[in-house]
């Protein structure tokens, strides 16, 4: 029947698929900034630990600590390792584009541990020489539009001369600001002069000394705050849930997907179902059965639900995958735990479309049709 | 014998603040192997008497037997089932159903009584050949002359062999030729002695086929004619 009727049902399938993309365009997005938040602590794969100055609150905002400190946790029995590790800003001049702002991260000099596992262009070993730096792919893209990757390459950070050794490709950051890797001592260098510099300490606990009793221990004898990747991702992940309003803008973005979307599929499938209520009235009156008519309804409206959420699903994954090699974009993806999540989203819309008419159709009289 | 009776039958409908009546004790039967003509002007109560007939409707008064079964206070599936089996209905406005085909439209009692679909329209499909109308069978109802989807619609009132048939206005929208090729085939399908076909018609054109003329007047009968 819905088939016969191509303005409905297109209407019917284009309310489907806008629920559809938006919801889960919107949701990956979202869950794609929360992951950016915390993709620089994920990236520090060797430490389990991270010291930092106990008013720091996530990984954006950071508390500079005395270079002594890193002393102090080397010392604490049961670590393995304890390496410095700066975070801050700086400006960069390529000469060739405007001044730009990137993220600064200084590893330590012997180790050159948390070095970037994942090199394009050259050696992360290279950054043991002179006024040497690596750069993220998607901040060469930032810093060298349309150039293709040719080293060693000279710029200025913060008006000290420096050259790029190498690029590296890294997860995205919260801010989309090219990240520059470099020596904890050449970076002190380069980054403002102040009294403290010293953003976190990384820490590895020696084998068999257990994390918790680890932390403990550094906390009690440091004073300072401890915590686990784990725990210092979620502390991120939960700053930017409650202390910002991108939870609540996405949110109602989604749920206003949900509701137009309801509502447009709800109208048409309603208005559909009024204009064909002389025929449901023939059916019953030649003997179809409620049940019948009712499995007839859902199947139909079940079937606009299956082609709309699967022109939806394709056009959210063709929107990502056309925009996988934007450097804006990167770190979104398309979880099978959203496509999933949407479906659950657009039964529930066709369910509900179908009891919002249905009860017409279940007390259309079959006498109408004797009538004229 | 008779294939329908009907027993004192009132019925009256909700109006303004009060209950209008729309038929006053009516006593009439329909008889197996005939084609009975159901006549009368408009507003006489011929459509609430054929709705009481086929259990659409449940009269305020009185009993309504088919084929000796009383059915006068079926309700839900047993309403269902008794129209589904046993009565073969035919509407004025052919009433098809215009996403399927001829031979779709035709299997449609089969189909919502559990025949595969693809038996139940081969079955249709048989049964317009029948009627005259077998080449037209993967046509659209849009495809199809008012008189073609009249057959179309008698064709599904007969695929299930239901021993009533009950016509409404059948001829109304349809020329000469069209309402006498029509009448031909309700006319054989009723000289069955196991069936029984009523129209309900204005239409004096076919009154001549009738074996019985029941005339109704402000829900009454008012006289039965029976031809010798």
């Amino acid at each position: 029947m819905l088939y016969g009727d191509t303005g409905k049902y297109i209407g019917l399938v284009a309310g489907i698929v806008f629920a559809t993309l938006l919801m889960s365009q919107q949701v990956s997005i979202f869950i794609g900034l929360l992951s950016r938040t915390a993709s620089q602590i994920l990236d520090v794969q060797e430490a389990t630990l991270w010291v930092m100055d106990p008013r720091v609150q996530y990984m954006e905002e950071f508390e500079p600590m005395r270079d002594v400190e890193l002393q102090r946790v080397r010392s604490v029995p049961g670590v393995e390792w304890a390496t410095p590790y700066y975070k801050g800003f700086a400006v960069v001049n390529t000469f060739v584009s405007q001044s730009q702002q990137v993220f600064l991260m200084g590893i330590d000099d012997v180790s050159l541990l948390p070095y970037p596992h994942e090199m394009i262009e050259g050696k992360w070993e290279d950054l043991k020489q002179p006024e040497s730096m690596i750069l993220d792919k998607a901040g060469w893209h930032f810093l060298f539009p349309g150039e293709p990757v040719v080293l060693p390459r000279t710029i200025e950070i913060n008006e000290k001369r420096v050259v790029i050794v190498g690029v590296c490709d890294v997860s995205a950051p919260f801010t989309t600001f090219p990240i520059v890797f470099a020596r904890y001592t050449e970076v002190l260098k380069l980054a403002p002069q102040k009294r403290n510099s010293l953003s976190f300490v990384l820490v590895r606990e020696q084998k068999g000394v257990p994390i918790t009793e680890l932390q403990a221990r550094i906390r009690n004898e440091t004073g300072l705050q401890v915590l686990t990747t784990d725990e210092f991702k979620w502390r991120t992940i939960n700053h930017i849930l409650t202390r910002t309003g991108i939870p609540i803008n996405f949110g109602i973005t989604v749920v206003l997907g949900f509701i137009v979307g309801a509502a447009i599929t709800g109208q048409t499938f309603y208005l559909f179902i009024l204009d064909k209520l002389r025929q449901f009235a023939t059916m019953k009156a030649i003997g179809v059965t409620n049940g019948q008519i009712l499995r007839m309804v859902f199947a139909q409206a079940a079937s606009v639900g299956f082609v709309g959420y699967s022109l939806g699903v394709g056009l959210t994954a063709l929107f990502f995958q056309s925009t996988n090699d934007v450097p804006a974009l990167r770190g979104f993806y398309f979880h099978w735990e959203v496509m999933a999540g949407v479906g659950v989203a657009v039964t529930l819309i066709v369910a509900l479309t179908v009891l919002f008419s249905i009860r017409r159709v279940l007390v259309v009289d079959p006498g109408v049709v004797f009538r004229g | 014998m008779s294939a329908v009776v009907c027993e004192g039958i009132s019925m009256a409908f909700p109006s303004g603040a009060g209950m209008q009546a729309v038929l006053h004790d009516v006593n009439v039967a329909v008889e197996a192997g005939q084609l009975t003509l159901l006549v009368g002007p408009s507003g006489c109560g011929k459509t609430t008497l054929i709705s009481i007939m086929t259990s659409i409707l449940t009269p305020t008064k009185g009993h309504v037997r088919v084929w000796g079964t009383d059915v006068t206070h079926l309700k839900g599936a047993a309403q269902v089932l008794f129209r589904r089996r046993e009565i073969g209905f035919i509407f004025q406005q052919y009433s098809l159903l215009p996403t399927l085909t001829a031979a779709e439209n035709a299997a449609l009692p089969l189909i919502a009584e559990g025949m595969t679909y693809d038996k139940a329209v081969r079955v249709g499909a048989a049964v317009l050949e029948q009627v005259g109308v077998g080449q037209l069978a993967a046509r659209l109802p849009s495809q199809l002359s008012g008189g073609q989807q009249q057959r179309v619609a008698i064709a599904r009132a007969l695929v299930h062999k239901p021993r009533l048939i009950v016509c409404d206005e059948p001829t109304a929208a349809l020329d000469e030729e069209s309402g006498r090729k029509v009448m031909d085939i309700l006319r054989s399908a009723a000289a069955e002695k196991s069936r029984a076909v009523l129209v309900v018609t204005h239409d004096n054109r076919i009154f001549s086929y009738a074996d019985r003329l029941i005339r109704m007047n402000d829900g009454r009968i008012s006289s039965i004619e029976t031809k010798e």
